[in-house]
């Protein structure tokens, strides 16, 4: 029968909530901070229902790797493969409206990332962050702890599969680590991806990847760009 | 889209959002004015036009370093950069959310302050008509010069050096066709001018704005 197919693949989809064979492949990627490379070479691969914790020391390059997985940057060389539009990013900053209350803060973000049925969807969100008694509170009342909170409840509400996340449990107490841990496993266990920088252990399983393996070679820049390997000018003998 | 308008309108009504902070500062300007240059009716009315025109105009650039920066500050802009709405369009709805803050409100109570200025009653339709067709512009522009901006710490007053010199073709143009239309003369050539500047700018500078702001992000 034709019209076999999309119905069945439909149907799959509801039981896994994101689409089968999702992969984030990331291979030979060089990204820039302020023009200058901090990491080359950077290789991996996510898929569906993996989550990946970025670690490394302070300025090694964990944001300037996520805001170049999110687009917000371009990068130096190198692929990054995933699905258009599957990527939620988490900054530092949470983007949330101090004049706004809790609720109408998600249902913002519930709009522009179009979620059908959104009064529903943000229910489950305030509820997963254990948020509900907060929800006709204006953001500016509430502590960092609870800005955060509110903050990774949005992730809920992107509807996207791979969550890129940079320090999310900042300012968290330690119920609310377990919460998010919580949420982030039952993300990943409906077949999503969540790639953290983080230095805490969240008590998952996770692959870990330390960002010091990657930096970038600091004379690899001077010659402009990084693109032009260092042995090209002072490696052979032939020059001289 | 829609959402980031609603929002962005309900900000500026809620407490500490700015509404109304233009609309003052219009409405002190203009009634400064005839203090300054003294009870002369006749004085008053012809110079009514250029002064009502300046005003709207810098009371326009008084919120204009609120579009991108606040956004900016919160984090907001980087997670609506990564959303599903183009940047050219969160652009073009933070100018038309500015418009309607702003521009909008300026022309409506402008007739109410031409009468402190002894301006003819027959220029009122004259007022609000090119107020209507300008102001736009005067957004559009400011939020490609907030765009320009938005990452530089105090970047108010760099933001009014650069957007100034671009609001001199409207304010040219409005106003001529204001003066002209209180005479009763013919204004058609600079209201088709001013109108031409508004489009122009509406469906050129969220697309520059756009990509101004995808490098300010970096």
């Amino acid at each position: 029968m034709a019209g076999g197919g999309p119905i069945l693949c439909l149907f799959a989809c509801a039981a896994i909530r994101y689409a089968c064979a999702m992969e984030l492949k990331v291979s030979d990627l060089s990204c820039a901070r302020g023009g200058m490379p901090v990491l080359e070479g950077v290789d991996f691969t996510l898929s569906g229902g993996e989550m990946l914790l970025l670690r490394g020391p302070n300025g090694i390059g964990k944001t300037t790797l996520l805001r170049t997985l999110a687009g917000l940057q371009p990068a130096l060389g190198g692929t990054i493969i995933m699905p258009p539009e599957s990527l939620a990013y988490g900054a530092h900053a949470d983007g949330l409206k101090a004049m706004l209350t809790v609720r109408e803060n998600l249902a913002f973000w519930a709009r522009v990332h179009g979620v059908p049925d959104m009064e529903r969807e943000v229910v489950r969100a305030l509820d997963e962050f254990n948020l509900n008694d907060l929800a006709d509170r204006p953001a500016r009342s509430l502590s960092a702890g609870q800005k955060r909170r509110l903050g990774l409840a949005r992730l809920l509400l992107t509807g996207r599969p791979i969550w890129a996340l940079d320090e999310p449990t900042v300012s968290l107490d330690t119920e609310s680590v377990a919460l998010f841990a919580e949420t982030v496993r039952r993300h990943c266990a409906a077949g999503g991806m969540a790639i953290m920088a983080t230095h805490i252990g969240l008590g998952l399983e996770a692959r870990a990847l330390d960002l010091s393996a990657f930096r970038a070679d600091p004379d690899s820049c001077r010659a402009g760009g990084g693109s032009v390997p260092a042995d090209a000018f002072f490696g052979d003998e032939d020059l001289a | 889209m829609i959402a980031l308008l609603l929002r962005d309108l309900r900000l500026a009504v809620r407490a500490g959002g700015g509404f109304g902070l233009g609309l003052v500062f219009f409405l002190i300007v203009t009634v400064l004015v005839p203090f300054g240059v003294g009870p002369e009716g006749a004085l008053l009315a012809q110079i009514a036009p250029g002064i009502l025109w300046v005003a709207a105009l810098l009371a326009c650039l008084l919120s204009l370093d609120r579009i991108f920066a606040l956004d900016y500050e919160d984090g907001t802009i980087d997670l609506l950069a990564t959303s599903p709405l183009p940047l050219e369009g969160v652009a073009a709805m933070k100018g038309l959310a500015h418009w309607l803050t702003t521009g909008l409100p300026l022309t409506l109570v402008a007739p109410g302050l031409a009468v402190l200025l002894n301006m003819p009653a027959g220029a009122y339709s004259w007022l609000l008509l090119t107020l209507l067709i300008g102001t736009p512009a005067l957004s559009f522009i400011g939020t490609f010069g907030a765009a320009l901006t938005v990452g530089v710490k105090r970047g108010g007053l760099l933001l009014s050096l650069l957007v100034l010199p671009l609001y001199m073709p409207t304010l040219l143009f409005g106003a001529e066709a204001l003066r002209r239309g209180a005479e009763g003369a013919d204004n058609t050539v600079p209201l088709l001018m001013l109108a031409g500047i508004t489009l122009g700018t509406i469906g050129l500078l969220p697309f520059v704005a756009a990509q101004v702001l995808r490098i300010n992000l970096r």
